[in-house]
């Protein structure tokens, strides 16, 4: 029974799988301009966390309530996927519920979806008002915030509305029809049941509708699929390889650059024998760059995380620096990464702006002086972090602010001696009595001598 | 140090004091406290005294890796000329930095900070705190050090060491991994905060007095830090008379009655 209508769905189906594909190369793509980073090991480990964290949700009940409701959707999407399958499959062959054979099983599949369903619709209204009519502040204050993150999320929330309610009117309308022949169909409808009577019943109408809300559906899931790169909502695939490569360290160790170690060695001891530098294609030796400067001194893995956020904004709530007033937001660092880095390399196919400037401003040119470092983010930043690991505590997919905050201030003061004079002061301490204050190394061990005499204050 | 290995013998733990527990004149006395404890069990302990120098922490948290490296190599050195294999520190920095930084650079040793050096000596009974009347209904309130807690995963070791004190201990609204930093890590204690509309010590010292209520209490901190940064806060909000600072070493050394 393959007809036109057949036909049209599988090419659009394929555009639309095609597209985003397409879309997911140019991701690759920027993610690997990143620099290396071995990350193969303790799969067991990581299988764990990735369980319990991206499939278990497992940081986002630190708040409740938006843990339910974001609960509802999650759950929702992983179940409706299983729908998702029987709607290509009948649009290709023409068939109708071809899953349908499986009774009491399929019967239980589609209940639980339609309550799902509703659960999304409300999950999202709460989501929408909590946005924007309560302003819960973390998702709406921050310089990060501007025009289209904020309409990237209302977006969002309301294809995910009409995409449930476009399912309800396929529902709604089978069902109807269905009764009005006095036939049944495979499936049970607990919420699309009490609305039988809401569509009439001429059932040339009601075979619109039901073809229309199918249509409207399946549509609106290939599109929506390739808005996923333009937008936060990108974290619903992105949240699960990323907690497969989180950081699994204490939260206290930072990276050792290796290529210091050999010079410092060298330095202690002239006899040392640093390995050969490493060399490009031809044969030239790469230039190390101290810290990270721009997208491409940054990790690949903390590329990814820039791709991951979901701009919730639990980081930079719970950051000490961000709360007291200071212009630090762990967030927009994320964010301004990921924005470098469509400017510099790929950018998604559709709804450009990723960028969180003001809508309408061009893609910037992309220029030798203008970098990530000092381009987006500021020394100001940098310098505010007290490296307390608040951020990436409370980050819900194990994003790694943190590591990108202090390759960037490696860069300040490796490559550019831009230090606060305080703090090179410090350095200067450290450097020539072995403290970062101005005490003479030989006063070390004096509190021994007041050991037995009972201080004073 | 020296002369022990002079003597041809090798301590159960080196005592790594730090820079503030060696130069801070507030921080020699958690230095003293501690040291009156390993003295009271008996253990077998050593410093490096002159021979100590700063385990690069601050130059790390700042970016300045060069400089961390070099005090990291040059102390493995003397640390790995000594034989050492176990190091007790009371400053969370030093205790993160020898141990998840040394390993890279070549320093591979039991590292143990001072809470929980202390938790097991009363777990063992060497410290037996109880019956001691010093803290008896004092309220007092921990503050997690971001290096010991959300660094390291030590959340408890200290509690349990107060909890040992017959003191009624309070918590703070932002605990354990959702604690709030002091404000001083990353390199901040070194230099001016940057322009905003709160320091970020006053925010906490905030905190802890609300949940300390009125009347004396006592904020304990488990890091040089936190130490310095709640004392500023204490006094900015003039309460040094009611609301003392002190580090969890002091305070059992004091129900020990090892010092006043
Ligand atoms: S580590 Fe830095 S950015 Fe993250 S919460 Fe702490 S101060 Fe903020
Ligand atoms: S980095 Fe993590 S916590 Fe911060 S906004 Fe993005 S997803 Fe949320």
């Amino acid at each position: 029974m393959i007809g036109l209508e057949n036909i049209i769905f599988l090419i659009v189906a394929a555009i639309g799988i095609g597209l985003f594909v397409w879309q997911i190369r140019k991701i690759r793509k920027n993610v690997l301009m990143g620099r290396d980073l071995e990350l193969a090991d303790n799969t067991s480990e990581r299988i764990n966390k990735t369980l319990l964290v991206a499939f278990g949700q497992q940081k986002m009940f630190k708040r409740m309530l938006p843990a339910v409701l974001h609960l509802f959707v999650y759950v929702g999407f992983l179940v409706i996927n299983i729908e998702v399958l029987e709607i290509l499959i009948d649009g290709i062959f023409g068939t109708h519920r071809i899953l349908g054979f499986a009774g009491i099983l399929y019967s239980g599949l589609m209940a639980i979806n339609e309550i799902l369903a509703a659960l999304v619709i409300v999950a999202c209204a709460i989501f929408l008002w909590r946005r924007n009519v309560t302003h819960v502040p973390r998702l709406w204050n921050g310089v990060e915030m501007r025009a289209w993150p904020k309409l990237d999320a209302n977006l969002i929330l309301i294809t995910e509305i009409v995409l449930m309610l476009a399912l309800f009117a396929f529902n709604i309308s089978d069902l109807k029809l269905a009764q009005l022949r006095g036939a049944h169909i495979a499936g049970a409808f607990p919420i699309s049941s009490l609305f039988v009577n809401a569509l009439g019943s001429d059932p040339e109408t009601l075979h619109v509708i039901g073809r229309v809300g199918w249509w409207f559906h399946i549509l609106g899931i290939l599109a929506f699929m390739n808005y996923l790169p333009s937008s936060k909502h990108f974290h619903i695939i992105m949240a699960f390889p990323n907690v497969y490569y989180s950081k699994l360290l204490p939260k206290g160790k930072f990276t050792t650059n290796p290529a210091i170690t050999h010079e410092i060695k060298a330095m202690l001891d002239p006899s040392y024998q640093p390995p050969a530098p490493e060399v490009d294609a031809e044969g030239n030796p790469v230039i190390q760059r101290f810290g990270a400067k721009d997208v491409e001194d940054l990790t690949w893995k903390q590329l990814m995380d820039s791709y991951t956020c979901t701009e919730c904004g639990r980081c930079t709530s719970v950051c000490p620096a961000n709360m007291t007033g200071k212009l630090l937001s762990p967030r927009k660092i994320v964010m301004d990464t990921r924005d470098r880095m469509e400017e510099k390399g790929e950018h998604p196919a559709i709804f450009a702006p990723n960028h969180y400037k003001e809508m309408g401003v061009e893609r910037v040119e992309v220029t030798e002086e203008k970098t990530l470092l000092r381009g987006y983010i500021t020394p100001e930043e940098l310098w505010a972090c007290t490296s307390c690991n608040a951020c990436v505590e409370a980050c819900p997919v194990n994003i790694d602010q943190l590591s990108t905050i202090m390759d960037l201030r490696r860069f300040l003061v490796l490559e550019e001696s831009a230090a606060p004079a305080s703090l090179n002061a410090m350095f200067t301490n450290i450097e020539n009595n072995g403290a970062p204050w101005a005490f003479s190394p030989a006063d070390r061990f004096n509190w021994a001598d007041e050991l037995y005499v009972p201080s004073k204050n | 140090m020296a002369e022990m290995a002079a003597n041809g013998e090798e301590p159960e733990v080196l005592f790594w004091v730090g820079c503030a527990g060696s130069f801070d004149d507030r921080y020699k006395r958690v230095t003293r406290a501690f040291v009156q404890i390993l003295e009271h069990v008996g253990v077998k302990y050593a410093v490096l005294g002159t021979e100590e120098s700063c385990t690069g922490d601050p130059a790390k948290r700042a970016g300045n890796e060069f400089l961390f490296q070099m005090q990291a190599l040059t102390n493995i050195e003397v640390l790995n000329g000594y034989n050492i294999k176990t190091i007790v520190t009371a400053c969370p920095h030093c205790f993160n930095t020898i141990k998840n930084e040394y390993p890279d650079l070549g320093g591979n040793y039991e590292v143990i900070h001072h809470s929980t050096f202390l938790q097991q000596l009363i777990n063992e009974g060497k410290v037996h705190v109880k019956g001691g009347e010093a803290f008896k209904g004092q309220r007092i309130t921990y503050h997690d050090s971001c290096y010991l807690g959300r660094a390291n995963d030590i959340y408890e070791a200290p509690r349990d060491v107060l909890a040992a004190l017959d003191a009624d201990l309070v918590e703070m609204k932002r605990v354990r991994a959702n604690g709030l930093c002091c404000g001083a890590g990353g390199a901040q204690m070194f230099k001016e905060p940057e322009p905003g509309n709160k320091d970020i010590n006053i925010e906490r010292t905030e905190e802890a007095l609300a949940t300390l209520g009125a009347g004396n209490g006592v904020i304990a901190t488990a890091c040089p830090f936190c130490m310095v940064m709640m004392n500023d806060g204490v006094k900015n909000k003039e309460q040094e008379e009611s609301v003392k600072v002190f580090d969890i070493a002091e305070l059992i050394a004091q129900a020990e009655g090892l010092s006043k």
